[in-house]
């Protein structure tokens, strides 16, 4: 009988190797299609039509220009009266062309009677007493600790509101057909997509079919259908026809989701020798239109006096979504740049500060182990010098670090495995692949436990007609889809060996797959092919389900939550132009058992090029009077290019101590530390502090100048 | 973008003629690298689009006696691979290369570099080439941080987005138009940038219905090179450009022009610095003190005093580039 538990190291065939992701030659060649690529018979393109003021009321929308314009099939008009950030979409047309579209939305006339509005985020004086509650939360004694604390060091940190800015933007595919209604959306949600669409547009969610085969990217911002979702639906009944409705980019950066700001003044108490006792954090920022969760500070590390105030203002702008390890980046930033600004004012070096501080988190060896493997790919002791860097001339180079932790837990999970009695084998489940390698994982889980090659298994997702699995988010896929698909094969499998048990003169018990044969563990040569043992079917394929509850595949250490990552950078700093360069990155990482060598070390790469990202250039400006955003573009909202992240490696935790606990999610993790570590490697090239993300050359600039640095 | 009447006639004669002689009627198309954008964006809606694919005589680049002539429709790509121009003037390679985005190089072209509107986010935005809201400037209260530090007393305060501008300027170049009947007209290349006056006003001293054909550059010898202050590698803007050009005898520069990039409505020829250079002996200390020179008088606005330090630096990376 086949076991559900992970194979032991020796026996691994494909998990933990390095796999190519089996879509990339799809993706390269462009014959994956994206939402973007869908085409259906008849279809319409529709415009969105978004307000300029940032707040204001809607008197009337005027589309009858837009309809008079021949190749118009339909128009939306919004019934909300209030709109309430600059860029929210009011109106909608769908037309026979994309140009027609264009060209009908700037003929609807939407009247407005603007309001009071406030887009200032990083002043906490906007923070509305009356209306939002203090977020408050105190441990221990803050007042004695600081007392008593031999050093007691005070800093002000900053991280703006960034978008996510998905390359491929929001939008779906909709088509109703014989009272059905199909969509092709950019999600990462297939099988509960339709929660909010039924409702909105009247039909029954038994007749919304899902499908999003590949997605280009969603970091936390595409897990509801939205109001693009319900207007493409709704201009699909009203016209009959299928209707796309893809996001612009400005809309995409104006409407599509933020990530919360935050700005905190940080006060830290220490002991000589580094210990760290207290921290007092007061922070404020803004989620948007919406609430505000106060990101943790002080983060992994478990100080035991901490004070903790928080305030949320409520800004114009767009709403907060979930971006890629939500709250943790920012908390993240704010508490390492206060410990290693203490540790500076310590006369410690960083790296010993902060393996001094990793006995106050939750797993003081793991970061202690990373911390080492990071420090000696980067060559730290070579390169590490105290606050600033002491070469002559005009550019400074620094190394900087940080630690990160996050759950990672796999969410439920249902796999269907077929086995065929042609031997075929095919998994069904209605998760996503979000370019992350999903697809891929599901693959080498499914052919390692029959024991054969990657292209024996088909692996069929993205469809919400297939078994219901989580939305990716939190990092909880890879654990979900690996334990469920990992359930499935086993239990088709084992029904297999109950099958042909008899012709081999022996117990189903002592049958395993390897290697493309079904063989007795005890006696290889009593054996058979998988094709001469799937024939035996006759005509009755096998279908199992698998169904991961969390609980349960985590005491059976299929899986399992809770990480810890180390990051070290090395900067130079141009101190005439304030320009930041990354020489180099590295990052040690936990995800327990690893399933793809290659994806997941991609995670971490693609991770730390978003971490480079908004270490240096993200961040949505917005116009204080007309509270509109800027740079709603990829001209002025800047993404790094290859030339800008420098050289990165990778470090994954595997074998022992890692491989046992089973699989733990790895999307978020990597992105949580670059904005701390490029920051800490900025402070300690220049000698000075920036306080505030993205590290570009004004604020450098400024900072030098004041501290009178500057060449 | 709105709907307009395309042309791509064969001659200079005929596009003229196909021109309005009021801005925003016709636009002249030549890359469209920001023409197309601008239209999409409604920030332009002309009755009719211009284009100059078609007009052989205005591509290419030649040596005509003791000028390197660059046709208007050469790209930035062929600019930056000429030997000529590598050979005679690696401030403008530099320029050009600096643009980093091979796409942008394969279809922009040298005309097109010298004419494009400012990047200014007000004006992409859609508040109009001086963002005025409310009898005020939103650049000045706002969000300045790309804005002007030279020239801003007026009503523009955006930049000069050229990347050839200033090196043109300092290497003494002369720019050919072509008017409405097929004439002629020489312009230095200063002279060709412009402050407009007016919200409808444009940003060179062409006329709606006058086409740039060429560029002279006057083979002299001149030691030259440009420096910008960049931060993304690829697709981006400089925050500041210097481009600089001056004669070496006996180890002392002259005929020195130092013009800056980025900082004002126009290229800004920085004639204190131009000065300053003349009679010295190039070295780290002299390329210094053109640096400190080309910064003085900058007034900068709310958020962008840090772009009076990148000027001390760029003018002298460029300057120490060029005599090295």
């Amino acid at each position: 009988m086949a076991k559900v538990d992970w194979p032991a190291a020796d026996k691994r065939t494909l998990i933990g190797k390095r796999i190519d992701r089996i879509d990339g030659p799809l993706k390269a060649t462009g014959a994956a299609k994206y939402s973007y690529d869908i085409n259906r018979p008849g279809m319409l393109w529709a415009r969105a039509v978004t307000s300029p003021y940032a707040h204001a009321e809607v008197t009337s929308i005027d589309t009858r220009a837009a309809e008079a314009l021949p190749g118009v099939k339909g128009v939306w008009r919004d019934t909300e009266k209030e709109v309430r950030y600059a860029g929210e979409i009011v109106a909608a047309v769908a037309a026979e062309t994309e140009e027609i579209a264009q060209e009908a939305a700037t003929r609807i006339r939407v009247q407005y009677k603007p309001l009071p509005h406030q887009v200032v985020d990083d002043d906490p004086k906007f923070f509305d007493a009356a209306k939002d509650k203090l977020n408050k939360r105190e441990e221990g004694n803050v007042d004695d600790a600081f007392a008593k604390a031999d050093k007691v060091v005070e800093g002000e940190y900053g991280i703006p509101v960034i978008a996510h800015c998905c390359l491929e933007s929001h939008g779906q595919v909709t088509e109703m057909r014989d009272g059905e209604l199909h969509v092709w959306p950019s999600t990462q949600n297939v099988s509960r997509y339709s929660d909010q669409l039924g409702g909105a547009v009247g039909v029954d969610q038994n007749k919304i079919h899902v499908e999003c085969q590949y997605m280009g990217g969603g970091f936390g911002s595409k897990f509801n259908s939205d109001k693009w979702g319900t207007i493409g639906a709704l201009l699909s009944k009203q016209t009959g026809r299928p209707v796309k409705l893809l996001l612009e980019r400005d809309i995409e950066l104006m409407t599509a989701g933020n990530r919360p700001s935050a700005y905190a003044r940080i006060k830290v108490g220490a002991q000589k020798d580094g210990t760290l006792t207290a921290v007092e954090a007061d922070i404020w920022g803004t989620g948007g239109n919406g609430g505000y969760n106060p990101p943790p500070v002080p983060y992994v590390f478990k100080v035991p006096n901490t004070r903790l105030t928080a305030k949320g203002i409520r800004t114009n702008r767009g709403g907060q979504r979930a971006w890629r390890a939500p709250s943790h980046p920012q908390g993240c930033f704010l508490t390492m740049s206060a410990l290693a600004d203490t540790a500076a004012a310590l006369k410690m070096d960083e790296l010993e500060f902060f393996l001094k501080n990793v006995s106050l988190t939750d797993r003081a060896e793991v970061y202690t182990e990373e911390l080492k493997i990071a420090a000696d790919l980067i060559d730290y002791k070579r390169k590490a010098h105290p606050r600033g860097d002491p070469t002559p001339g005009p550019v400074k180079r620094g190394l900087g670090m940080s630690i990160h932790t996050w759950g990672g837990m796999g969410h439920p999970s249902e796999c269907d495995v077929t086995i065929s009695p042609d031997g075929s084998v095919e998994a069904r489940l209605g998760s996503q692949d979000l370019g992350t390698g999903t697809r891929t994982v599901i693959d080498i889980v499914v052919a390692e436990t029959l024991g054969l090659p990657l292209h024996a298994v088909k692996v069929q997702i993205g469809k919400s007609d297939y078994p219901a699995s989580g939305g990716s988010g939190g990092s909880t896929t890879v654990g979900g889809v690996s334990a469920s698909s990992r359930l499935a094969a086993t239990a088709a499998l084992n029904a297999l060996f109950e099958t042909i048990a008899s012709k081999l003169d022996t117990a189903a018990d002592n049958l395993e797959a390897v290697r493309g044969e079904i063989r007795q563990s005890d006696k290889p040569e009593n054996k058979m092919s998988w094709k001469e043992a799937c024939a035996l079917l006759g005509v009755n394929a096998i279908t199992k389900r698998g169904s991961n509850n969390p609980g349960e595949s985590q005491k059976m250490h299929l899986m399992d939550g809770g990480v810890g990552g180390a990051q070290i950078a090395d900067v130079s700093v141009d101190i005439e132009t304030g320009i930041v360069t990354i020489n180099e990155m590295v990052a040690a990482q936990d995800c327990g058992l690893v399933i793809d060598l290659k994806t997941a070390e991609s995670q971490v790469y693609g991770a730390l090029i978003m971490g480079i990202t908004y270490a240096l250039f993200e961040e949505a400006v917005y116009d204080v009077k007309t509270g509109r955003m800027l740079n709603a573009d990829m001209e002025f909202y800047r993404l790094a290019g290859i030339k800008d992240v420098g050289n990165l490696k990778v470090h994954m935790m595997t074998g022992k101590g890692y491989d046992e606990r089973g699989v733990v999610g790895l999307g978020e993790p990597p992105v949580i530390s670059p904005g701390a570590a490029i920051a800490n490697a900025v402070a300690n090239a220049l000698g000075v502090r920036v306080p505030q993300l993205p590290l570009t050359p004004d604020r450098v600039i400024a900072v030098l100048q004041k501290g009178g640095n500057l060449a | 973008m709105k709907s307009f009447e395309y042309a791509a006639p064969k001659t200079l004669k005929e596009a003229a003629a196909l021109l309005s002689d009021k801005w925003g009627e016709t636009e002249i198309l030549a890359g469209g690298t920001d023409l197309v954008t601008s239209l999409k964006q409604h920030i332009t809606e002309p009755k009719r689009v211009v284009s100059l694919r078609n007009i052989s005589e205005i591509k290419g680049i030649e040596i005509e006696k003791k000028d390197v002539r660059i046709g208007a429709m050469t790209t930035l790509a062929e600019l930056a691979e000429d030997k000529n121009i590598k050979e005679h003037f690696p401030s403008l390679v530099t320029a050009a290369i600096g643009v980093g985005s091979p796409q942008l190089m394969s279809v922009g072209t040298v005309g097109g570099d010298l004419c494009q509107r400012p990047r200014c986010w007000y004006y992409r935005n859609g508040f109009g080439l001086f963002a005025k809201h409310e009898g005020a400037s939103l650049v000045r209260e706002g969000e300045n941080r790309y804005h002007a530090i030279f020239s801003n007393d007026g009503s523009a305060l955006f930049v000069n987005p050229s990347s050839f501008g200033p090196a043109l300027i300092a290497l003494g170049a002369t720019i050919a138009v072509s008017g409405p009947k097929g004439k002629t007209r020489k312009v230095p290349a200063e002279k060709f940038f412009q402050t407009p006056k007016t919200e409808s006003d444009r940003e060179t001293s062409l006329k709606p219905n006058e086409i740039l054909t060429s560029i002279f550059i006057p083979i002299k010898g001149l030691r030259n090179a440009t420096y910008e202050v960049r931060h993304r590698h690829g697709l981006d803007w400089p925050y500041v450009t210097a481009s600089v050009a001056f004669q070496i005898k006996a180890g002392t520069a002259s005929d020195a022009r130092v013009v800056l990039g980025h900082v004002a409505p126009v290229p800004w020829h920085s004639a204190g610095a131009s000065k300053g250079l003349n009679g010295a002996k190039v070295d780290a200390a002299s390329a210094a003190k053109c640096g400190e020179a080309a910064a003085q008088g900058a007034k900068p606005l709310s958020k962008n005093g840090y772009k009076v330090q990148l000027v001390k630096a760029a003018v002298k990376r460029a300057v120490l580039a060029a005599a090295a």
